[in-house]
């Protein structure tokens, strides 16, 4: 009886020092997340008014935001269907290209540190303005497009396309990988994170396993499916979220900047929060969904 | 035979020795040398394609930024500039006030980071250390803190600092808001919160690495008399300092690199990251008012000083990832981030 009361009193002792270590957070949360959280959803049910001396009055006006996002503003659903599409395509693009980069540079050559820090440099240099720094100026643009529309036709790529259309075979899906292939430059700088991940991942994997398979006559390209491939299987999971998140983060993304441009040149911050709700639901529902998929092939080890 | 030997050998010797050995393996030696050169072969020209696609805009960029205007517009100058000019630097510079704008940043990325790490790795010690009521709870808080997006809660982010408030107690007090915006003060406040840029996730990766470590060694450290405290600093942080390097190095670039959180509460405060998106107006700006060019900057010009200003702000991030790349790369790869 004795005992226990002391380990009750133990227990409370750290459930108090837990609480200590986690305190800036609670506070942080409570004082910057919570308030900001509700009232942005609340206030994208309703019609903001700022024009007034004493701050801003709110009017509710039920669904009338999300409807005008949805049904009025020409651009919006547009802008979503367009982003969400081209989100699934690259991530999923992301997730073979970093998996296999990962492979790569988990292989001992010569020279592998200094390709290593090369594939991590994206994480530094791709990050914040840098990338949408070339892309605000309108004529610069503009230009860009010129020129690749002239040279059309004078990539590999184009080519093979050409070829492939004029054969008959030419699909959707065709056009979907050469857009990939077009656009590999901007798949490989943002998946950094992704590769460090994958190879944190990878050599976790001890060398015995690959030992025993191969005594027992496993090829290398039987235990990357039998070996490799399951012991990772729960950074996918990882990785997915970590993609689709940050991609539908980015500064440059078409919707993100369709909100900015609804806040602040036409000061309608009712619709400028309904347009950001909306997008944030598909995603999260998105996330849900696809994470549960890939959680029911997720092995876990131990 | 041992290794010494063989590499006394003359060449030819050697040579007779490995087709000797071939014949004796009935060919399967040279199957296997042949495979190990073309998988090398392979691996080489596909690493050296990718890494070249990695470095070709910065190799594009460091080449343009050196060209005079002529050279620009000549189709005979490729990549080596005929004209070497170090002008447009001194330009991107005027146009940034690059000495005073490096210091803030500088200034501020250090400060910034270091709140944020500090913090986060308390929060991530009291999360994987210890239990408490309602842990799944706070813990759910902090993935919602990585979900959302700043931009879904800018708006009201935005009207928050502009009446600033702690609830109702300063308007009791002097009976008005106080109004935060443009001042520094709310960012700090926030990274002091934990609700800075990417903060959620230091927390995770700093929590993944602290259940890494046994249990048993914090309870040596409780039977031997150490303190929670204690045991923290002197057990728990010198084995974790590879993750706060890593933690501290992105806080610190994305800091430098940042625009929405800069330019929205730090808009007052010259830095790289708001200077360097205003430059090609600003040179428009200055090639009509100073240089008295009516039509402007033209496009390649502009694109010449938009490289170097880039180049200007990312050079000190590339020289601080070249002395810690190792270590950074390294640490992040072997202990890094474990689910």
């Amino acid at each position: 009886m004795k005992k226990q009361t002391k380990l009750a009193g133990l227990q409370k002792r750290k459930a108090i020092a837990g609480y200590i270590f986690i305190l800036p957070f609670v506070l942080g949360f409570l004082a910057f997340m919570v308030k900001p959280f509700f009232e942005s959803l609340y206030m994208s049910f309703c019609e903001v008014d700022v024009s007034g001396k004493t701050g801003f009055t709110f009017n509710f006006t039920k669904l009338a935001n999300y409807v005008e996002a949805f049904t009025v503003d020409t651009q919006y659903s547009g802008f979503v269907t367009n982003t969400f599409t081209k989100m699934c395509i690259n991530s999923l693009a992301i997730m073979v290209f970093s998996f296999f980069v990962a492979l790569i540079l988990n292989q001992k050559f010569k020279g592998r540190a200094l390709v290593r820090a090369v594939f991590f440099l994206p994480v530094i240099i791709s990050s914040g303005v840098i990338l949408g720094v070339e892309y605000n100026n309108s004529l610069l643009s503009s230009v860009q497009d010129m020129i690749e529309k002239e040279g059309a036709g004078t990539s590999v790529t184009d080519a093979i396309k050409n070829i492939l259309i004029t054969s008959g075979v030419g699909s959707r899906i065709f056009e979907e990988v050469f857009k990939i292939v077009d656009g590999i430059y901007d798949v490989a700088i943002s998946s950094g994170i992704q590769i460090i991940i994958f190879l944190s991942g990878l050599q976790t994997i001890s060398a015995s396993m690959y030992e025993a398979a191969a005594i027992e006559g496993c090829t290398a390209w039987e235990s990357l499916w039998k070996i490799t491939f399951p012991m990772v299987s729960s950074l996918f999971l990882v990785n997915w979220i970590y993609t689709i998140i940050d991609f539908s983060m980015k500064s440059d993304n078409e919707v993100m900047s369709k909100v900015k441009t609804t806040m602040i040149a036409y000061l309608d911050y009712g619709l400028a929060s309904a347009m950001a709700w909306a997008y944030f639901l598909i995603i999260i529902v998105f996330i849900a969904i696809t994470s549960l998929i890939i959680s029911k092939g997720v092995y876990y080890y131990e | 035979m041992s290794k010494t030997k063989t590499n006394k050998l003359s060449l030819k010797e050697r040579n007779r020795l490995y087709w000797e050995r071939n014949r004796k393996s009935q060919g399967y030696l040279v199957k296997r040398t042949a495979k190990r050169a073309s998988v090398s072969i392979s691996r080489f020209i596909l690493l050296f394609g990718m890494c070249f696609l990695i470095l070709q805009p910065i190799l594009n960029k460091i080449s343009i930024s050196f060209m005079a205007e002529e050279d620009i517009y000549d189709p005979m100058v490729i990549s080596i500039p005929q004209h070497f000019t170090a002008e447009n630097y001194q330009l991107a510079a005027t146009f940034m006030d690059y000495g005073k704008t490096l210091f803030n940043t500088f200034i501020i990325a250090l400060t910034i980071a270091i709140i944020q790490i500090a913090m986060s790795t308390l929060v991530g010690y009291g999360f994987a250390r210890f239990d408490f009521p309602f842990k799944n709870f706070w813990f759910a808080c902090v993935m919602l803190v990585i979900i959302v997006p700043p931009q879904t809660i800018s708006t009201a982010l935005h009207l928050h600092f502009k009446y600033f408030d702690i609830f109702g107690l300063i308007k009791l007090i002097t009976g008005d808001t106080i109004n935060l915006r443009g001042s520094v003060l709310p960012y700090y406040l926030m990274s002091l919160g934990c609700m800075g840029l990417k903060n959620g996730l230091y927390i995770f990766m700093i929590r993944q690495f602290f259940r890494t470590i046994p249990k048993e060694l914090e309870e040596a450290a409780y039977v031997d008399g150490c303190g929670t405290l204690k045991t923290f600093v002197k057990i728990m942080l010198p084995d974790a300092k590879p993750i706060l390097t890593s933690c501290f190095l992105f806080s610190f670039v994305w800091q430098w690199t940042d625009g929405f959180y800069s330019s929205m509460f730090l808009g007052a405060v010259p830095l790289l990251s708001n200077k360097v998106t205003r430059i090609g107006d600003q040179l428009s700006h200055y090639m009509i008012n100073t240089m008295k060019v009516g039509t402007g900057a033209s496009i390649g010009y502009t694109n010449c000083i938009v490289a170097t200003g880039t180049l200007m702000v990312i050079v000190p991030l590339i020289v601080l990832y070249l002395f810690a790349q190792k270590g950074f790369v390294e640490s992040l790869s072997s202990s890094g981030i474990k689910m």
